[in-house]
């Protein structure tokens, strides 16, 4: 932007001169000729203009576009040396270890693991705080916990995973002794305090939607508050809610950090939360960390792996922004 | 505040204007006397300044203005008048183009500045609309200050000396009777102005473009009577140098204020000509109905 | 018996389950509310004695008591530049044409529609992207400017949704007075809608680089090192940072890095709660001027 404003500056002195003359520079015709110089250069310096900013708003589209090409280009060179079958049903994943083994199974169980178990933690929580915050809270009680929220929304998955190594891993040990030092339930917990706000603030958001009216309607054959948020608001901001929980799982499955640190690193096809797995995520950052060289298989995998994971994610999203929007289309 | 007395003195056809119009809607709208008025004859005499030829407006498919054809004279203030939803916005944004901000509205024919096609290929629209000023109805001060919106004009026209926007901005405010009010606080927001001078800045601004033509919409539709009388006072003083065009629906003000009237409905032109006669002696039995109140 | 209801009745139907349904709802919120409050109780604990000047001043080391931040924190400051630099007149740019250029037109909608959908995109895939873009095909190597661009990939969508939203909020009664005074487009956006909304940005940039300041995924993706004991001084320089740091002490077994990763965090999380102070700052100051 700063080139635009000295572009803009420099057309301006060179109309200056005729400003001195005439107070201001009134042209009796209408016609760009007429206008003196910055008239007759307006329409190509606001074109320069345009085209600037518009190759600003295409930049997202070729961000796009490098994803899609980097992650297919990749792992199509991946899918010459493992068969894209042995890929999707295989239940080993060793490829740093001999003998290697390419199926992405364990990384999926993992990744499902920590995002259904965080959504178990979450989605109870979640809901529950949103529907106290839009129909039971005070303004003043709002006023105290959203900014909180906002806090909780901030921290950065780093500092969940400090948390889960610290803080959650042990009480879990002492609770259940046969846990492991990483296992999936204390990256399931800080996953769902981590997706919480989330789920708050948009299911908020759908639940202050639902028009006053519907509201009232209700109140007025006899229904008592409880009845009125469990019977008429929640089922009519439902649609809305459950596109929340879905991009808060999305967010969960695409969660790295904290499931790095929490939940360890061996891909395991299992659903007992108290053994160390590993997530699509957490084997991306494992092989990055090393020194893989690149155009081997191994450094390749992360191409098929990060593939795998940006289709799950985006799926998702697409579904959710599309019930979103259809939310939207409803009480305007 | 040297405009007290007049200030008075029309005091009491606004008050009738907003609370007496509906009750006795029989009663004809008075034409203040010595207020300056031109006659039909001084009409007919002055400059053309825009002309209007047998032009047509459509929202996409829509027209909501059929076959005006229409002389504005210079230096005289021309009302629009009619019931809401008649095309007499419409019709007064078409001179500065603001239309073409909506996307799908064509027009055909065409409006002439001093002989120039306002609608022509070759016309600058910028150049246009700092010839062409505008007063909005709802009064629109930019989030800045007071000093910084009335030199805005100037400034994106190339003004850059201090001085000099000084020089403007004070006479723009000296212009629309703002400037003893707020001469001492030209860098507090404009914000802070009450409703009435909001709407004085609004027309200051407008001035400091050193426009030759003032097109204002609704003036003082949302604004108490003591500040409608101010605006007024300050229409009639401003149209020694200026062309101004106004929409209103308020017919007291059209007969206060105007010396050309133009009733419109449903999209057409249905009668104009001096205020004095248009009022007194319309020719239209729909302009009848209207003037006196019996429309429904 | 009556059958008329009695509006006095104190046997209110469904009052029991009213109370319980408040109360779970309550607790559900309290438990939120007092998760924010063992994290950073946690943090205190396990960080206070650890926290000092010496702890900003000294590079990494092998031995939890000489070891602190200088190298991660003046890495992330230069992350934090580079990203603002090249994220904030690129988003703002983007989202000015978006709102204030582009026709209504299909092209719009299928950008915005992909902005929406960029901002979900998991963090450690713009890694994947930075390390096959930046650091192999422009062979920037694993350099402080691969570092800088790929976090520039995380927030832009951030940055682009927060600047429309703060432009969408400025009245189009301002767009028409500007034009009708005979400003141009450019002109109208300049003077008039861009200042109108910079509050609005402001806060949204600051937000989207407090997010970016957390991020270590990407940066581990693009190759981020894990002891660096100098303090970058250009562009291609090999960096750490803060995240990346508290992540190499939380990954120790020994107790004594713990230690050191708690007050790391309570150094990151003090920049980050005064760049949201500031942020909260710029929103009352100018936000509260400007009422519509």
């Amino acid at each position: 932007m700063t080139e635009e404003r000295s572009g803009e500056e420099q057309s301006i002195e060179m109309e200056l001169g005729e400003a001195a003359v005439i107070k201001l520079p009134r042209s009796t015709s209408l016609e760009r000729a007429g206008g003196g110089l910055l008239v007759s250069l307006r329409p190509y310096y606001e074109g320069v203009i345009h085209f600037t900013l518009f190759l600003c708003a295409s930049i997202s589209v070729l961000v796009t576009v490098g994803i899609v090409v980097v992650l297919l280009y990749e792992s199509i060179q991946f899918f010459f040396d493992v068969s894209i079958i042995e890929f999707l049903t295989g239940t080993r994943w060793t490829p740093l270890l001999k003998p290697q083994h390419f199926g992405i199974l364990p990384l999926m169980c993992g990744t499902m693991l920590v995002a259904g178990g965080s959504a178990i933690v979450a989605v109870p929580i979640g809901l529950g705080t949103a529907i106290y915050l839009s129909e039971y809270a005070s303004p003043r009680f709002r006023d105290i916990v959203k900014p909180m929220l906002e806090i909780l929304a901030g921290i950065p998955s780093v500092v969940y995973g400090y948390l889960a190594v610290v803080f959650v891993s042990p009480i879990i040990r002492y609770v259940f002794p046969s846990a492991g030092v990483f296992n999936a339930a204390s990256a399931c917990i800080v996953v769902g305090i981590m997706i919480l706000p989330m789920i708050i603030s948009l299911s908020e958001d759908i639940l202050q939607s639902v028009p006053l009216s519907l509201r009232g309607a209700a109140f007025a054959l006899g229904a008592n508050k409880f009845e009125v948020t469990v019977r008429v608001v929640v089922p009519a901001a439902l649609s809305g809610i459950i596109a929340s929980f879905l991009l808060a799982i999305s967010r969960a499955i695409g969660e790295t950090m904290a499931v790095t640190l929490a939940a360890g690193a061996t891909p395991k096809l299992t659903l007992n939360p108290l053994e160390s797995i590993q997530t699509m995520t957490a084997y991306i950052v494992q092989v990055s960390q090393g020194d893989t060289p690149a155009g081997t298989v191994e450094y390749r995998t992360i191409f098929a792996v990060g593939l795998t994971l940006f289709l799950t994610t985006m799926t998702m999203n697409v579904i959710a922004q599309y019930i979103l929007s259809r939310v939207g289309e409803r009480y305007e | 505040m040297a405009s007290t007395p007049s200030v008075k003195k029309i005091m009491q056809p606004s008050d009738k204007a907003t609370s007496g119009y509906s009750k006795a809607p029989m009663v004809r709208p008075s034409i203040p006397e010595g207020k300056g008025m031109r006659t039909a004859d001084e009409l007919a005499q002055a400059t053309e300044k825009i002309s209007v030829r047998d032009m047509s407006f459509y929202y996409s498919e829509n027209r909501a203005l059929t076959d005006i054809s229409l002389s504005i004279p210079e230096c005289c203030v021309t009302a629009f008048i009619g019931p809401s939803g008649c095309g007499k916005s419409t019709f007064l944004r078409c001179f500065n183009r603001m239309n073409d901000m909506i996307e799908g509205t064509r027009v055909e024919g065409e409006i002439l500045l001093e002989g120039q096609d306002i609608y022509s290929s070759r016309t600058d629209i910028v150049t246009l609309r700092k010839r062409i000023g505008m007063v909005f109805q709802k009064s629109t001060p930019f989030p800045k200050s007071i000093f910084d919106n009335v030199s805005f004009g100037p400034k994106i026209a190339g003004i850059r000396k201090k001085k000099e926007l000084y020089e403007i901005v004070e006479r723009s405010l000296q212009r629309s009777a703002l400037w003893d009010e707020v001469k001492d606080r030209l860098s507090e927001s404009a914000l802070n102005l009450s409703g009435g001078q909001q709407h004085r800045l609004c027309i200051a601004r407008a001035l400091a473009n050193d426009p030759d033509i003032l097109l204002m919409d609704e003036p003082a539709s949302a604004l108490d009577p003591a500040s409608t009388a101010r605006i007024e006072d300050l229409i009639f003083e401003l149209k020694e140098q200026y062309t101004i065009v106004i929409v209103t629906h308020n017919m007291q003000q059209a007969a206060r204020v105007s010396d050309q009237a133009a009733f419109f409905y449903q999209g057409l032109l249905v009668e104009s000509g001096a205020t004095e006669e248009l009022f007194t002696n319309p020719k239209k039995q729909q302009t009848e109905d209207y003037i006196t109140g019996r429309f429904g | 018996m009556s059958s008329k209801l009695d509006i006095y009745t104190t046997k209110r139907r469904g009052r029991f389950s009213n109370f319980l349904f408040t109360s779970v709802c309550f607790l559900a919120t309290m438990t939120c509310v007092l998760m924010l409050f063992v994290l950073i109780w946690n943090l205190i604990l396990q960080g206070k004695d650890w926290l000092s000047w010496d702890f900003v001043e000294r590079f990494p080391s092998r031995f939890p008591v000489k070891a602190g931040i200088k190298s991660a924190l003046w890495g992330s400051i230069w992350l934090i530049s580079l990203t603002a630099l090249f994220s904030v007149p690129l988003g703002v740019g983007a989202a000015v044409y978006l709102e204030e250029y582009a026709p209504k037109s299909r092209w719009r909608k299928l950008i915005q529609l992909n902005i929406s959908n960029l901002a979900g995109v998991p963090s450690i895939v713009y890694g994947i992207l930075g390390l096959a873009l930046f650091v192999r095909a422009l062979a920037l190597e694993r350099s402080v400017l691969s570092g800088a661009l790929t976090l520039t990939l995380v927030v832009l969508p951030i940055i682009i949704l927060a600047s429309q939203e703060a432009l969408r909020s400025v009245p189009d009664s301002i767009r028409r007075s500007a034009y009708a005074l005979g400003a141009t487009r450019w002109q109208t956006v300049w003077y008039q809608v861009l200042p109108a909304s910079l509050p609005g940005i402001m806060t949204g940039v600051i937000l989207s680089l407090s997010r970016a300041l957390g991020e270590a995924a990407p940066l581990i993706a693009v190759g981020a090192m894990a002891y660096v004991p100098f303090v970058p001084e250009k562009l291609t320089d090999e960096f750490t940072a803060l995240p990346i740091q508290i992540f190499n002490w939380t990954a120790r077994p020994q107790e004594d890095f713990h230690h050191l990763a708690a007050a790391g965090i309570l150094v990151l999380l003090i920049v980050l709660v005064s760049m949201n102070a500031i942020a909260v700052f710029v929103r009352h100051k100018y936000g509260k001027k400007i009422r519509w």
